[in-house]
């Protein structure tokens, strides 16, 4: 298998319903799924423990920051590992792009790829969505000094040389900021790639509401 | 009965809550020097509350003294002010206890992976 040196990250909370077949979907294709289960009250573990992934639990939710971090010190244990990858538990990436930018990864030396759904046309995402996740790359670019036309996008490619340099103290939603910031410090060469982001029902009534925005807006102003 | 009869036994309700809040509050541990600190505080901040409580007028000579009218207004900002001093503390101890319960809930996973990996 090509990407035996590939480890899937997939924070999880409460997705019982989809985590199964979205893990049993990458499974063949990678060396190693590593699920955090952040403090599900549902039945998330057992149907990712299932589908064939490592399984950790924290014993109560802290976020999908902390669960991140904690996916990334396992992942850093595990032997033989070149490229970790964060997906999300909801079904809404697709692991063709995952594989895709592993590849850009590999072709290109690069330490860190960043997924966009801003950079083709295919993501379809309401005029609000839009201009709340316009305005979260723009506030995370002015903090890191990087240029990203995407931020809080789930999906990123991290060679374990630079996932080394990831220490996420922000737990709850602003940690997509902080990993871009962190990850650029690292001095890594880096890409954006263009990723179809699946607006599903479920990942729609699961997923970031416009008031997340101010929180996350707060919790990097107020750190 | 003359006015300084009537205001005993608010006097005396007000004084033994400042003893028992005191002496409830040296009793909490943490760092030595810290506690030392703190308990000295206490003690000047009981022995300061209890001339209050005697002696009510010297609120108000403090008050005039520092151009605020009253005594109960001096009382006032100086409770908001502490208000805000008891926020500010609460806040960084919480911060520092999400911390810890972040680093101890990480742990406990990592652990688990550990031993799942060996097995």
């Amino acid at each position: 298998m090509p990407n035996e040196d590939v480890a899937i990250l997939v924070p999880v909370y409460n997705e019982a319903r989809v985590v199964g077949d979205v893990i049993a979907g990458l499974i063949d294709h990678v060396g190693h799924v590593v699920c955090v289960d952040d403090g599900s009250t549902d039945s998330s573990a057992d149907a990712a423990r299932r589908a064939g992934s490592i399984v950790l639990r924290h014993a109560t939710n802290l976020g999908q920051g902390a669960a991140l971090q904690t996916a990334i010190e396992h992942a850093l244990t595990l032997p033989d590992m070149r490229y970790l990858v964060t997906f999300d538990a909801d079904g809404q990436h697709q692991l063709a792009d995952a594989l895709a930018m592993v590849d850009l990864a590999r072709n290109e030396d690069l330490g860190v790829v960043f997924g966009s759904r801003f950079l083709d046309e295919r993501t379809q995402a309401g005029f609000l969505k839009r201009l709340v996740l316009k305005t979260a790359v723009w506030v995370t670019n002015q903090s890191t000094g990087m240029r990203l036309t995407d931020a809080h996008n789930g999906l990123r490619v991290i060679r374990t040389d630079a996932a080394r340099g990831v220490h996420l103290t922000q737990n709850r939603m602003a940690h997509a900021s902080e990993i871009v910031l962190q990850l650029g410090r690292t001095g890594l060469p880096w890409r954006e790639h263009p990723v179809h982001v699946l607006y599903t029902d479920y990942s729609k009534a699961k997923g970031q509401s416009l008031l997340n925005a101010i929180n996350i807006l707060f919790e990097l102003t107020f750190r | 009965m003359d006015i300084q009869d009537q205001q005993l036994v608010i006097k005396i309700v007000l004084l033994v809550g400042v003893t028992v809040a005191t002496a409830l509050l040296t009793r909490s541990s943490s760092g030595a020097r810290h506690q030392a600190i703190r308990r000295v505080l206490l003690v000047l901040f009981a022995a300061a509350t209890a001339a209050v409580i005697v002696a009510p007028q010297l609120v108000s000579g403090l008050a005039r003294l520092m151009g605020v009218g009253r005594g109960t207004d001096l009382l006032l900002y100086g409770l908001a002010v502490a208000f805000v001093c008891f926020l500010a503390t609460y806040y960084g101890r919480m911060r520092m206890l999400n911390r810890q319960i972040t680093n101890l809930t990480r742990a406990l996973a990592l652990a688990e992976g550990r031993r799942t990996g060996e097995s």
